[in-house]
């Protein structure tokens, strides 16, 4: 089954969306996100929109699922990239995505992720401190 | 009209090509085409082609409606020459003229063919009179369609113009607003804003508002919509210059400015940006 | 007014919204809109696909490239034989805050496009025009 890839860089995950999902397509990868965040120990969700043409509520909405699912899973979700366009129609439709943490691009989104965890060290699974 | 009544024009096109080029070129120079601006050369092969246009468009025996496919071909030869003369500058008689100037040859044709006929000859004319009437009238609602797009596409250069999207420092952009905010205008500021925001990946911009002297629900919504898009795309806006009119204004409209940071001057914004970009500023303390 | 062509298609999966998307879009960059009102177009075309499918049941949107004196637009009719909207001026309202789900997003949708209509019926269906205009 076509599936969208999830790349794992350290304490991170990256996703790269770049094509027009249907429905089932992001819903599977709200599953995938979620397993893979426990299994790698992630603190941080990187979900790179900057080439996606449109995105509408039920997208939305899938976005803020995944962000509210990894607070819980103790990792912080940032959307990067997104389109002018997309800006612009997102805010005429009334969908204003709070709760979901944006940057401009994916370097950008990286540096507030670091920021914030450096702000907020996760315990070893041992209990001790990390360095 | 032939004895089976159809018009001879047709015929009378086909065979006498040459004589109506010659007698056609000959009156545009007697009404003064402009050489400055066309050359003779250019001239001649307009008429030449004209006439072959003419010739197969009235085969079909249609020679009222120009707007029939059949004269499809002449229809667009004759708004790419109006196009053409309308940009090297002739004035729309003198393109109508082009067309206006074949009468007389193609009367004194139609003289010497059915001279003996009179009823015949004044239904001819009058054919060719409506005929080159309407053709002469398309090049100058070509000309008017022309000068259209000229003047809306100088609308669009002078607004983007008087909305320039300034870099102030490495991540924080500057747009000040002169002038009145329409609906239109607007739109383009805002696209041209979040579009810079991309390309220079500013994370800050400072929109200044000190030369916008009133502020009305549907501009301050529209602002409001600016800041909201640029959030969601992972910049942050500053709106400086507020006037105290304007404060009023947006209080007495009941406009929730929500979280939106305020600041009294584009220098205070600029201030405040550098910090949000972890910028310091520094002066050298004076040697004593 | 002289529509210069029209296009049905169906919705009955998920997968048929993706192709309605794609069709909006297509004819929207051939009418040279915007890029920002192609946007608008496809994206108020994705919410009403959703409805149709999730609210109607199912049913048919009907794509047609309009020319009316010097302007040309693309109009989607989007048609269902569902359970109809009872309170329409409901739904119209903005239900959507978050993203939550609440509402249909109507409202929202309304602001996306110049010309809006609905036509609803309990028990029948619910019939809704959409315009937009270069």
């Amino acid at each position: 089954m076509e599936r969208i890839p999830i790349l794992q860089m350290g304490e991170f995950l990256l996703v790269t969306i770049q094509v027009d999902m249907h429905d089932r397509l992001a819903m599977t990868l709200q599953d995938d996100l979620t397993n893979r965040i426990i299994q790698a120990h992630a603190r941080g969700v990187l979900i790179d929109i900057s080439a996606l043409e449109m995105v509408d509520s039920f997208i939305g909405r899938i976005l803020g699922n995944i962000a509210k699912m990894s607070q819980i899973l103790d990792a912080e979700t940032v959307v990067v990239g997104m389109q002018p366009a997309v800006a612009i129609t997102l805010v005429e439709l009334g969908l204003s995505l709070t709760g979901i943490r944006t940057a401009l691009n994916v370097e950008k989104g990286m540096a507030h992720l670091r920021r914030s965890l450096a702000a907020t060290p996760r315990e070893s699974i041992d209990g001790y401190a990390e360095d | 009209m032939n004895l089976s009544g159809n018009s001879q024009i047709p015929e009378i096109l086909k065979n006498s090509q040459a004589q109506l080029l010659t007698e056609w070129l000959s009156e545009l120079m007697a009404a003064g085409i402009r050489k400055d601006l066309l050359k003779e050369t250019v001239l001649r092969e307009e008429c030449k082609e004209f006439l072959d246009l003419l010739a197969e468009a009235v085969q079909k025996g249609n020679l009222t409606d120009i707007q029939a496919p059949e004269w499809r071909g002449m229809r667009e030869m004759l708004s790419s020459i109006s196009r053409s003369r309308t940009q090297k500058g002739f004035s729309p008689s003198e393109t109508a003229i082009f067309v206006f100037s074949l009468k007389q040859p193609l009367f004194n044709r139609l003289r010497a063919e059915l001279g003996q006929d009179s009823a015949i000859l004044l239904d001819e004319i009058w054919a060719v009179t409506m005929l080159l009437d309407r053709l002469g009238l398309w090049t100058t609602e070509i000309y008017q369609k022309v000068r259209e797009e000229v003047i809306m596409r100088q609308q669009e250069e002078l607004l983007e113009l008087s909305t320039p999207v300034v870099k102030l420092w490495e991540g924080i952009l500057a747009l000040p607003i002169i002038g009145t905010l329409d609906s239109a205008r607007t739109q383009i500021v805002m696209e041209s804003l979040l579009q810079k925001i991309v390309e220079t990946g500013s994370e800050v911009a400072i929109i200044d508002i000190t030369g916008v002297p009133t502020v009305d629900t549907l501009t301050a919504q529209h602002l409001l919509k600016t800041v909201t898009a640029a959030r969601l795309m992972g910049a942050d806006c500053i709106l400086s210059g507020i006037r105290p009119q304007i404060a009023q204004t947006i209080v007495y409209l009941g406009v929730d400015l929500a979280d939106i940071v305020t600041k009294a001057s584009l220098a205070d914004a600029f201030l405040l940006a550098l910090k949000r970009t972890g910028a310091t500023i520094t002066r050298p303390q004076p040697r004593l | 007014m002289v529509m210069q062509r029209t296009e049905t298609l169906n919705i009955q999966s998920s997968a048929d919204i993706v192709l309605v998307r794609q069709a909006v879009r297509q004819l929207a960059v051939e009418l040279r809109l915007s890029l920002v009102d192609q946007t608008k177009i496809v994206t108020a075309a994705s919410e009403l696909a959703r409805n149709t499918l999730d609210y109607g049941g199912g049913g048919t949107v009907k794509l047609e490239v309009l020319s009316e004196g010097s302007r040309s637009g693309l109009r989607l009719t989007f048609e269902d034989t569902g359970p109809g909207i009872p309170d329409i001026d409901l739904a119209l309202k903005d239900g959507f805050t978050t993203g939550n789900g609440l509402g249909m997003g109507l409202g929202g949708t309304k602001r996306l496009v110049n010309d809006f209509n609905i036509v609803s019926r309990v028990g029948e269906g619910t019939c809704i025009t959409i315009t937009k205009w270069k």
